[in-house]
């Protein structure tokens, strides 16, 4: 009722976590202060908590069988649904991102329409790079040998602290191609953009779980996931410099395939690099004969 | 019925020449180590002396590593890449006109029957060479992009299961992609890579390209370590493959790594099972075991469980362990001393958690290292024999009854480098082959190698491939 005259108060929104396809609060009960670029309060985030990460971890874990044994042709349209469903929101999105990162009006729309582009991009590569990476092997016998890639299982990433919204895309996209799950950390300072992608994602046939989204702290959430034994590969992009090292080492502790990648611009064409770094290849053989 | 013994028939000797020491090969020259010292390396058959072998410590290492860079700089990279090829070209022709006395010779230093390094090791090692020696002019059509570029000086580790043909896994691809190579052999197997070196004199390849240097874990960490070298390649156990990819966390040197695995042979009531069995055989015992893919967990579905089992029982008491030159020799000696403890160690771990131990009758020489063909029946997951890589000739047996179950077990394993699958429904197979997390899946067949085939694990079984136009990735800057 607006009897009154008075502006209509606006409903915030509560930014919470993205795990299992559910929207948690942190089960530590924390948040913390996001403000916008010019240091004005814009939310209290989800602080994420080491239980969280493991939270998000079992979730991914738990939705690798599916995803990756949906045909590519699935996981294409799924990701292609994605691009369609941002471009429903792209208001929304510009906002954040121009809030966060202080951008201008045009230069936000470009890193939309990129971030858009990009899930297009990728949602192509699905039924493709399996005849770009894979080989039928000419082996020295009565035998038919083929190799395929396959995904490498559950990634983590940790997303650009300086690109809410195109960097966390381009780094979240790539593993999802070949049906890897992910446990996403976003830009810590920028985490909103990230948390409205969630939305997106839950909404737009991405089965829970298949991409999972934690804001908090990198430092305090990225060696958890650097260590934990069922994370299959990390790609470092957010990690600062010292910590990337200390990651890096951890990561070894089950021979995690580590991605740490030189540029945070994300403007240009990605190229095959960070899809890549996510697949095993197997190689099957049979014997030919009658 | 009678039974017809077999007379020897061992391969000669006189074909190799083993000199009393050897040096280590930098910049194209036998050269002596810098603190001079020096270890022995032993036929594991007889626990004779075979040769002394420089120790190759820090400036040792830092000596090997300025020779590749130089190479690198001076020539290796400016030579037109069909040169490249040629060189590789020849060694490959050498190793064949050399293939006898480097069969003998690797049979002398590792054990292994002189039939696998003769119709197995050595012609693979040709195969390798031959096989990268075309790619080196090819590169650009590799699908890496339109001129990748090499990454610099490799340094290379390898084991002793198969000593010349590991070395042929690195050196050929790191030579054909522009890349210098320092590469340690392992310290029991040494004389075939030394071998080696005077096979790249032959071809005069130029000097520094290839660099040999022999030693220990103690040399392999100095190399890894040296801040010269732009790529480590590592094949061994996943225990050091750990540490190395810590070691070089921190740096930007592209890493490599193929480890150990504990593949699971999968046998479903349909397969053919004498092939099975025979394939089971080669699976488990081919080498001693001494293979990162060997078959070391048998999963037999329930109904053919007695059946695969007596077959199986049946066919080992036909092996015929003994002199590694003797050409009817089927199991060869263990390669060292040490790998006997572990193998023992884990045998008898095995029956103290309730495994049933089982071996043919079978006479072991007196000297050197041997253990027989050894099944364990009543096996369970949880059962460190069913767990840890033996990397010996011991099989451990378990049952299973539906597809999903063997897919369950198989894949339950920190590793995940090799699975084998026997069945005659060809459905099955693929939809198995689909869910194995395995690098290499033979389906009614087991370990087989080609040049053209990649090969590498999932998980810990380390990362990378080696072999086909993936293993090209490892040794270029991409």
């Amino acid at each position: 009722m607006s009897d009154s005259g008075a502006p209509r108060l606006a409903v915030l929104k509560t930014y919470k976590l993205y795990i299992g396809g559910a929207f948690p609060r942190s089960e530590s009960g924390r948040s913390y202060l996001v403000t916008d670029h010019k240091g004005r309060f814009l939310a209290n985030a989800a602080l994420a908590s080491r239980k969280d990460a493991r939270d998000a971890v079992a979730a991914a874990r738990k939705a690798f069988s599916g995803w990756s044994a949906a045909t590519p042709y699935n996981r294409g349209q799924v990701l292609y649904r994605v691009a369609e469903l941002m471009e429903g929101r792209r208001a929304q999105f510009a906002a954040e991102v121009r809030a966060a990162e202080g951008l201008g009006a045009r230069q936000a729309e470009n890193m939309i329409d990129a971030a858009i582009d990009r899930w297009v991009w990728y949602a192509g590569w699905t039924d493709k790079i399996a005849q770009v990476r894979g080989a039928s092997n000419p082996v020295a016998g009565p035998y038919f040998n083929f190799s395929l890639p396959e995904p490498t299982g559950v990634v983590a990433v940790l997303a650009p602290q300086a690109s809410s919204l195109l960097g966390f895309v381009s780094v979240v996209a790539p593993a999802l191609v070949a049906g890897n799950t992910v446990v996403a950390l976003a830009s810590e300072s920028f985490p909103l953009p990230a948390i409205s992608l969630s939305e997106v994602l839950a909404t737009s046939d991405v089965p829970a779980g298949v991409v999972n989204v934690l804001t908090g702290r990198t430092a305090e959430i990225a060696p958890w996931l650097a260590s934990h034994m069922d994370v299959n590969a990390i790609d470092l992009a957010g990690a600062p410099e010292p910590l990337a090292d200390d990651l890096a080492v951890a990561a070894a502790d089950n021979l995690k395939r580590v991605v740490r990648l030189e540029g945070q611009d994300w403007a240009p064409a990605p190229g095959l690099e960070r899809m890549t770094r996510y697949l095993e290849t197997k190689t099957v053989w049979h014997p030919v004969g009658t | 019925m009678p039974k017809f013994e077999y007379a020897p028939a061992p391969e000669s000797r006189a074909i190799v020449s083993i000199k009393e020491s050897y040096g280590l090969f930098i910049g194209g020259e036998f050269t002596p180590g810098v603190d001079g010292r020096a270890f022995k390396t032993i036929s594991p058959a007889s626990e004779e002396v075979l040769a002394e072998v420089t120790e190759a410590g820090p400036a040792d290492v830092d000596r090997a590593v300025t020779a590749a860079r130089k190479a690198y700089q001076d020539i290796w990279s400016g030579l037109p890449a069909a040169a490249r090829g040629k060189y590789l070209f020849r060694i490959a022709r050498i190793v064949q006109e050399r293939a006898r006395e480097l069969a003998v010779l690797e049979s002398l230093d590792n054990g292994k029957p002189i039939r696998e390094s003769r119709d197995v090791d050595i012609p693979l090692v040709a195969a390798h060479f031959f096989y990268h020696a075309g790619w080196a002019d090819k590169l650009e059509y590799a699908g890496y992009g339109p001129a990748p570029r090499p990454l610099g000086v490799a340094g290379q580790v390898i084991p002793w299961n198969f000593p010349l043909l590991m070395l042929a896994w690195k050196i050929a691809p790191a030579l054909a992609c522009g890349n210098t190579v320092v590469l340690k052999p392992a310290e029991t197997t040494p004389l075939t890579a030394l071998t080696f070196a005077e096979i790249c004199q032959q071809a005069d390849l130029p000097p520094g390209v290839v660099n040999i240097v022999t030693g220990a874990g103690e040399t392999g960490r100095a190399l890894v370590a040296h801040p010269g070298i732009d790529k480590v390649a590592f094949t061994g156990s996943t225990e050091v493959g750990k540490e190395i990819a810590r070691a070089c966390a921190p740096t930007r040197k592209k890493v490599t790594l193929e480890l150990g695995g504990k593949a699971a042979n999968i046998v479903f009531e349909d397969a053919p099972i004498d092939q099975a069995v025979e394939g089971i055989v080669n699976g488990i015992f081919f080498n001693q075991g001494h293979v990162c893919c060997a078959g070391s967990r048998l999963l037999v579905q329930e109904s053919v469980y007695e059946q695969v089992v007596a077959s199986l029982q049946r066919r080992l008491a036909t092996l015929r362990l003994g002199d590694p030159l003797d050409k009817n020799t089927d199991v060869g000696a263990i390669n060292s001393a040490d790998q006997l403890a572990k193998i023992r160690e884990l045998s008898l771990v095995g029956e103290a958690e309730g495994a049933q131990r089982w071996s043919p009758p079978c006479e072991l020489p007196v000297k050197g290292f041997w253990f027989p063909p050894t099944v364990f029946t009543g096996v369970s997951q949880a059962h460190r024999i069913a767990r840890e890589e033996i990397f010996g000739p011991v099989l451990s047996v378990l049952t299973f009854r539906t597809p999903a179950e063997a897919v369950e077990k198989a894949n339950n394993t920190p590793y995940g480098l090799s699975a084998g699958v026997w069945t005659e429904k060809g459905s099955l197979i693929l939809w198995m082959a689909s869910r194995l997390r395995a690098g290499v899946v033979w389906a009614n067949t087991f370990n087989k190698f080609d040049p053209t085939s990649p090969f590498g694990g999932y998980k810990e079984s380390g990362y990378g491939r080696e072999g086909g136009r993936h293993g090209l990735e490892a040794y270029l800057d991409v």
